[in-house]
């Protein structure tokens, strides 16, 4: 009881004793908030946005192959089909066509897709939000292109794809395999490329390797290295973000170093007065420990909580741009909220601890000079 | 109670800038009496007193403390003798701005952890008997001179010490407040405690409040009366 009696009056006194000084702490709680905010703003977006395509991704083919030539992304005989079929360790092998449309109209790229199951009945199209924004586009309209040769293609629009996975769909177009290689003017014993999937999810790389051998003109693609990729890019897009608010943050290490390391001759004299009173040089440290805990725990607490709001309610206005990368057809899309324990830890490592030790060095320093320089 | 025994003090000891506050000082303060350092200023009033009460140790010779030898203990233990065992009074009256007068009289009672209602209690004891229970939740600096001393004074009797060390304690106030401040100096002894005041005022020798006498001068008792 006694022990923490002690700690609460220290506390109470802390309280009191910021309170005398409104102007200074607050701005100081401000400045330390903005900070927090944030990094933690550009590191809950990063996690999320990592977390929404890994999510997105596991649907996604384990294996994906692509025939190379001269070093480029070549068509994929569909003699090839029947040869990785037998290959041991493949569940199942399906020939994808896919490819890129510009459409000059609304100068976006659209990626165009003719899935064997779920994809369009023939004359129909399944379009992402982002197309259907850019064109104006409803289910039931008219989707009109212009094909390899000139022509036009009309496509009626048979839905518009859940904006739940527009992260990776908000510019595409999914239409029947007749229809694509109509459109493309690709052959009938051609594919884009070949999907894979295994029998035993944990032989993935010894299915590739032997699919590499086997087929030495072709390139395996795994899930985990699309996944990666993905990765790297929105990690590099955070670290370029955190990189330009690393001045921030060094402008606020400096304001803080000065507000925590500066101890007026009106702190000296007050920690004098407590020394001489009878205050343990331990009091005085315990103290400003509280002191400079509560600032930054509750600039800590402050600022990842309004992160929280910016990013999972508000659809980070600040950051999204950078973070989901330019296009004509930028993605919309609702983050899940959720709080990483790893990141919310280094983040308050990296705020709360770092000022609460500095501000106790030059305390340190004032609580060891003998108590008597308040007579003199 | 408090002896002191060929005590010196010197302070930036070895640099050019050397000086010798006290030089062989014995000094013996008897419990429940009120002691006076008196002398000009540099006399080494203030610096004797900051020994007397445990706010810094001597260069050499020996202060006893009840009959135990306190000349070499460490700050810690040094800390909690003046939490306990002294109550100050100094000439500023020192007590924290911007914090209410409540607030600065209970701060030498926090570091011993007390349950609340026991310092509020306390704390609202002596507001009452100083008469400035009506101005518990001021902040100090809006206090008058009078307030300001009774609350300097309650700080100082919080932890009920044995011993008040008072330095200067009339310097900032009229005659009318130092008189009042010597009375209440004087209910302290009639209440048993022990009272060292240092003072270069005549109003404080005046009143016969102090039951003895140290002068000092250049760092020297150069007579005890009686």
């Amino acid at each position: 009881m006694n022990g923490f009696a002690r700690q609460r009056y220290l506390l109470d006194f802390t309280v009191a004793s910021l309170m005398r000084r409104p102007g200074r702490n607050l701005s100081l709680l401000l400045v330390y908030t903005l900070v927090v905010f944030l990094l933690a703003s550009v590191m809950l977006y990063s996690q999320a946005i990592k977390g929404k395509a890994a999510a997105l991704l596991q649907g996604a083919p384990e294996i994906v192959v692509q025939r190379m030539e001269a070093g480029r992304h070549a068509l994929m005989p569909a003699a090839y089909l029947e040869r990785l079929g037998r290959l041991r360790g493949v569940a199942e092998v399906q020939g994808r066509l896919w490819g890129y449309y510009y459409d000059p109209a609304v100068a976006a790229n659209y990626t165009v897709m003719a899935p064997a199951r779920d994809g369009a009945a023939p004359g129909q199209v399944r379009i992402g939000a982002g197309i259907a924004r850019v064109r104006g586009l409803a289910a039931g309209d008219v989707f009109s292109l212009r094909g390899y040769d000139g022509q036009p293609h009309a496509y009626t629009v048979a839905a518009v794809l859940p904006a739940t996975s527009e992260l990776v769909s908000a510019d595409l177009m999914l239409i029947a395999p007749a229809d694509f290689r109509a459109f493309f003017g690709l052959a009938d014993d051609v594919y884009t490329d070949l999907a894979l999937s295994v029998t035993n999810p944990a032989e993935v790389r010894q299915v590739a390797r032997k699919l590499a051998e086997r087929l030495p003109d072709c390139r395996p693609i795994l899930r985990e290295e699309v996944l990666r990729t993905y990765e790297s890019v929105f990690d590099w897009r955070e670290g370029m973000l955190l990189a330009v608010l690393a001045g921030a943050v060094f402008a606020f290490l400096i304001f803080a170093w000065d507000k925590a390391t500066g101890l007026s001759a009106e702190e000296r004299r007050e920690i004098g007065i407590l020394r001489a009173i009878g205050w343990e040089t331990g009091d005085v440290l315990r103290m400003k420990l509280w002191e400079g805990g509560l600032i930054s725990f509750t600039a800590f607490c402050l600022g990842y909580g309004l992160a929280h709001l910016h990013v999972f309610h508000a659809g980070a206005p600040l950051f999204a741009g950078v973070m989901r990368g330019w296009s004509v057809l930028q993605p919309h899309f609702a983050l899940t909220p959720q709080v990483d324990a790893l990141q919310l830890t280094t983040l308050f490592l990296l705020s709360v601890v770092p000022y609460t030790v500095v501000t106790l060095v030059p305390v340190w320093r004032a609580a060891t000079v003998d108590p008597d320089s308040i007579m003199r | 109670m408090i002896e002191l025994a060929a005590v010196t003090k010197t302070f930036n000891a070895g640099r050019p800038n050397e000086y010798q506050a006290l030089r062989g000082v014995d000094l013996a303060i008897e419990a429940g009496r009120v002691t006076a350092l008196r002398g000009p200023s540099g006399s080494g009033k203030t610096t004797l007193l900051t020994l007397i009460g445990c706010l810094a140790r001597p260069s050499s010779g020996r202060v006893r403390l009840a009959g135990e030898d306190i000349s070499a203990l460490p700050e810690r233990f040094l800390a909690e003798l003046r939490l306990r065992r002294f109550g100050f009074v100094f000439q500023r009256f020192n007590l924290i701005p911007g914090l209410s007068a409540l607030d600065n009289i209970l701060l030498p009672a926090y570091p011993l952890g007390l349950p609340y209602h026991e310092l509020r209690a306390r704390a609202d004891t002596l507001m009452a008997s100083l008469e400035i229970d009506h101005r518990a939740a001021t902040r100090v600096d809006w206090l008058s001179g009078g307030e300001v001393q009774r609350v300097a004074i309650a700080r100082a009797l919080i932890n009920d010490p044995p011993v008040i060390i008072a330095d200067e304690p009339t310097a900032h106030l009229d005659s009318r407040l130092s008189l009042e401040f010597l009375a209440l100096l004087g209910r302290l002894k009639e209440a048993g405690k022990t009272v060292v005041i240092a003072s270069h005022d005549p109003l404080v020798f005046e009143t016969g409040l102090p039951d003895r006498v140290a002068d000092l001068r250049d760092g020297r008792i150069v007579g005890v009366t009686p």
